[in-house]
């Protein structure tokens, strides 16, 4: 099971550079998809024994995060008819870049934090890169959709951290399904307050005219 | 039980008010909102008279910090649903559902986190919070409207989602400690063994908490949603916002500090606070100044108060007892600005440097406003200066000179910038009348809008000559959980 738990985690890291690189939205959703079930895959990897709380969280972190919230956010796309293009800011090639350096500086982080007899040495590195690199897609992107997207994958670093917590502190992780209900709002509101109709596209950085 | 009822009654009404078909119109739901508010002002001023011992094992209580933040917030709201009768005859918000339903909800909200001793439950009501005040934000439903909610909730979610990393860094910290720690995350068992905490862990989330709960207080260089937001949503909300929100914040970041002081480590909070209120401080000098908006310009007063929170809290001491007293003057000072913002928006259109010769067309508000003036720029008799003094007299003390030679510096231009727009429009000859009825300008300086501003400069006013002992002893109380010490 350790093994399993090693190879997913650093699955969760190919898919963040692969969020990273790809240019199209469509493609985007898929990778946070496949991202959310990785996650899924976790909680049980990681228990030391398999437990009922494991498997519903497993459960239930696979229908929010691997199915249903890229399902809204495909809805979204359709609804909205947003244009399929990501549009960055900064390059993909220098964003992969970028998240590369996320990675090795998440390793030099965690390798300096006092971590306990982890089950699981990978966890906590791969958590901040994760974090990170959503960090990275939410300020480098112009589309509000693919800023929820880089929120999103904030948001699941906070939820692999979250991991090294379940044994002494019990329903911590389910908190961070509280974060989710900000991506349905958000995503609401660009469908129901239609920001792309308001703003002639979803793109973000036309926010602009409140400034000082 | 009581406390209890001050987080469910609200929240029950909020739940009927949304749900409920027969709430479509205002009147019944803004009847509630009123009820509430009283009951809840009710509540806790039995709070003061019979203190009430901790429930749901604990996740629940009242101490010092926490009392003064949530009778901050009823009061507040109190007077916010007085003026909201008045507001009423005048612009009628699309949905009163959303409007009264909100309002609650953010009620609350903000008595979860008041009262809530274990962190997690701290976060949980701090996030709601941020989503109970969305649709306000919102509630012109304009372009401009639109961007200052986007704005705030992204800003806001990136903020709540640090704090409850620093959160996971806090059980972190208390899961690596070694021994009989307590139960996880509850705040006297966090603070009974506070020296067993691993300190790396707790640096680190002390650092994230303070980033995160600063964001949602607006403190620099997190304030970039502020004055969007204050600009854009209806002025009663900037001033709950302003007033009670970024009060409900502090508190998460007082938590935290709490902790770090329990556990000897104030020698490495205490910079990192300094620095912030520093920069916060800067920020508000540096925008302050040119400002053509009262709400935009109350927006960065508010960074600059924010600013002056956190400083006192770095000082320590007697600025401790500073910040505390200082929290409850800019809670009150903020309620009212906004309110009387919010009646120059409601006669003339839009509280700006547009506006000349307040004091004739709208005397009672124009007198308010100077008043406010002279009392959120911590000038003499109101109880800012008192509170502003305080803080200065711990950077005097901690041998700090030149944090003391910034903050006046910083207090000089803040004055100056905000002097400069609020006498423009109080003063000078007001524009002809184009067509608008001056007897109907009058008429809407109704009782229902003056008297809530009037009531809170009288405690501000009051605050500045006496502070009464019961709250004397809270404050020093807290203070005192703070690391610091009383006056």
């Amino acid at each position: 099971m350790r093994d399993a738990a090693q190879i997913v985690l650093l699955l969760v890291v190919l898919s963040d550079l692969a969020i990273l690189g790809t240019s199209r939205l469509s493609s985007c959703i898929r990778g946070l998809a496949a991202q959310g079930f990785l996650l899924g895959l976790l909680p049980v990897l990681i228990a030391p024994q398999l437990s009922v709380h494991a498997v519903s969280l497993a459960l239930g972190t696979v229908i929010v995060k691997a199915v249903a919230l890229p399902w809204f956010l495909s809805w979204a796309i359709r609804e909205a008819a947003v244009r399929r293009e990501i549009e960055p800011i900064v390059g993909f090639i220098a964003s992969q870049l970028l998240g590369a350096l996320a990675v090795a500086l998440a390793f030099a982080i965690a390798s300096r934090l006092p971590l306990p007899a982890l089950q699981q040495p990978l966890l906590v590195p791969v958590s901040l890169a994760t974090l990170i690199i959503g960090f990275i897609v939410l300020t480098t992107r112009r589309k509000a959709l693919v800023q929820v997207v880089g929120y999103l994958i904030l948001e699941n670093g906070i939820y692999l951290f979250g991991l090294t917590q379940t044994e002494s502190v019990p329903f911590l992780l389910e908190l961070g399904v509280l974060l989710d209900i900000f991506v349905g709002v958000f995503i609401m509101g660009i469908v129901v307050f239609h920001i792309n109709r308001e703003f002639d596209s979803l793109d973000a950085t036309r926010l602009t005219e409140l400034s000082d | 039980m009581r406390l209890l009822a001050l987080c469910a009654i609200p929240l029950a009404t909020a739940l009927v008010v949304f749900a409920a078909p027969a709430f479509r119109g205002r009147r019944v739901p803004v009847a509630l909102l009123f009820v509430v508010a009283c009951a809840h002002l009710a509540l806790v001023t039995s709070l003061w008279v019979v203190p009430p011992l901790p429930t749901l094992g604990g996740w629940l209580a009242a101490d010092p910090l926490g009392l003064t933040v949530l009778t901050l917030t009823s009061v507040l709201f109190v007077v916010t649903a007085i003026y909201i009768v008045g507001y009423l005859r005048h612009e009628a918000p699309r949905s009163g559902r959303v409007f009264a339903g909100g309002l609650l909800a953010f009620l609350a909200a903000a008595s979860v986190v008041a009262l809530a001793h274990h962190l997690a439950m701290l976060w949980v009501g701090m996030e709601a919070t941020t989503l109970s005040v969305a649709p306000l934000v919102f509630l012109r439903r304009d372009r401009r409207s639109l961007e200052a909610t986007w704005k705030y909730l992204v800003v806001s979610s990136v903020g709540i989602a640090l704090a409850l990393l620093g959160t996971f860094f806090l059980a972190s910290a208390q899961g690596q400690g070694g021994g009989d720690m307590g139960r996880p995350l509850l705040l006297p068992d966090l603070i009974a063994h506070a020296r067993e905490l691993h300190p790396a862990w707790l640096r680190a989330a002390f650092l994230f908490l303070l980033v995160g709960f600063g964001t949602k207080m607006g403190l620099a260089p997190m304030h970039t949603w502020k004055p969007d937001t204050y600009g854009e949503a209806p002025s009663l909300v900037s001033g709950l916002m302003s007033g009670a929100l970024t009060s409900c914040a502090f508190l998460g970041v007082a938590r935290v500090t709490e902790v770090v002081a329990a556990a000897g480590l104030g020698s490495f909070a205490q910079p990192v606070l300094i620095a912030f209120g520093l920069l916060s401080l800067a920020v508000a000098a540096t925008f302050v100044i040119g400002q053509r908006d009262v709400k935009r310009l109350l927006a960065y007063s508010s960074v600059e108060h924010m600013g002056l929170l956190v400083l006192g809290l770095g000082l320590g001491g007697v600025g401790a007892y500073g910040s505390m007293l200082h929290l409850v003057n800019n809670g009150l000072a903020k309620g009212w600005m906004f309110l009387v913002a919010g009646n120059i928006a409601l006669a003339t259109g839009a509280a700006t440097a547009g506006n000349r010769g307040l004091i004739r067309t709208l005397p009672a508000s124009a007198t308010l406003l100077v008043l406010g003036l002279f009392a959120v720029t911590g000038s003499p008799p109101f109880g800012m200066f008192v509170s502003e003094f305080t803080i200065l007299r711990a950077a005097f003390d901690g041998g700090h000179p030149w944090i003391a030679a910034t903050i006046l510096m910083a207090l000089a231009v803040i004055f100056v910038g905000m002097a400069a727009l609020v006498l423009g429009m109080v003063l000078g000859e007001p524009p002809a009348p184009t067509g608008r009825d001056p007897g109907a300008v009058a008429v809407r300086e109704s009782r229902w809008l003056v008297a809530g501003p009037v009531a809170l400069a009288a405690i501000v006013l009051m605050l500045g000559f006496y502070i009464p002992g019961p709250l004397r002893d809270v404050l020093t109380r807290a203070a005192m959980a703070l690391g610091g010490t009383g006056p």
